[in-house]
């Protein structure tokens, strides 16, 4: 992936940010994911077909989708609307970057995958990049696996 | 009467989308008085049997769904009711996306993630077409 794909990612995700909440996320350095354990308690993600192959990776911690639905006017918050909302920033971000990649970017409905981290494997055959960043000192990850198709 | 005024008699919305947490959202920001009753749906397949069902005058339309996508089922709707006024609410950010919508039939486009400001302005938007000359 190029450095402007990537930026299209980190802009998704303080475009999500600011104009659902009025505060933008603060996003760090992206990096490419090693050994280190980067999914939370909650995790959307979005298979990317088309033109290119590969997946995005959306994962919070419960506390922050609580606030974020808090945000949306949300008052008796269970374990279902964390799944749902998850899946929905995710494929959100996703969708949006196809104003960038174009309408061959397609994507996927949302699979959701709740804890057990040890579980969800990323592509080894892909390079998965992951950006960092806070909303609320809450701290969350979006992780890029991409690449042309062959 | 009839025709130029759609809502003045009924205003009847259908809101389709896979996230419960978008439909919720919706709904919230529906103050008009026009709009008595709201139903909705989380796949097209939903919403086509409840489209068939109520015939709404207004509804929002997710793209990116299981079971049956939105663009499909914006060409149903538009087949069975061709007057309903639509808007798609969609991540879909491309305007190959938008552009083919509005071919088969929809009249607003608004890009998620979305603020309550810019729907309650293309919410306004629909209702005031719905209830103005046809």
């Amino acid at each position: 992936m190029s450095d402007e794909e990537i930026q299209v990612f980190i802009d998704g995700v303080v475009r999500y940010f600011q104009r659902t909440t009025g505060e933008p996320a603060e996003v760090d350095p992206p990096y490419l994911k090693g050994e280190d354990s980067v999914t939370l308690d909650f995790t959307g993600v979005i298979g990317i077909s088309g033109r290119h192959r590969g997946a995005v990776y959306f994962t919070s911690c419960a506390e922050q989708l609580t606030e974020l639905l808090h945000r949306f006017g949300e008052t008796a918050i269970g374990f279902a609307d964390h799944e749902d909302l998850v899946g929905e920033v995710a494929n959100t971000i996703a969708g949006n970057a196809r104003q960038y990649f174009g309408s061959e970017f397609l994507i996927s409905v949302p699979v959701v995958l709740c804890g057990q981290p040890d579980r969800i494997s990323f592509p080894l055959c892909l390079k998965n990049f992951v950006i960092p960043f806070t909303w609320r000192s809450y701290r969350s990850y979006l992780i890029i696996c991409l690449d042309l198709q062959p | 009467m009839g025709a130029r005024t759609v809502l003045e008699t009924s205003g009847r919305l259908l809101i389709v989308d896979d996230s419960s947490t978008v439909r919720r959202s919706i709904e919230r920001h529906i103050y008009s008085e026009r709009v008595t009753k709201i139903y909705q749906a989380a796949n097209g397949r939903e919403a086509m049997e409840l489209f068939e069902r109520y015939r709404p005058e207004l509804v929002t339309m997710d793209l990116t769904m299981p079971e049956m996508d939105g663009l499909t089922c914006i060409s149903r709707m538009m087949a069975l009711k061709p007057d309903t006024r639509l808007m798609v609410i969609s991540a879909l950010g491309d305007a190959e996306t938008a552009i083919e919508a509005v071919e088969r039939g929809a009249n607003e486009y608004v890009v998620k993630p979305f603020s309550a400001e810019d729907l309650n302005l293309a919410l306004a938007n629909l209702i005031a077409e719905a209830s103005g000359p046809r």
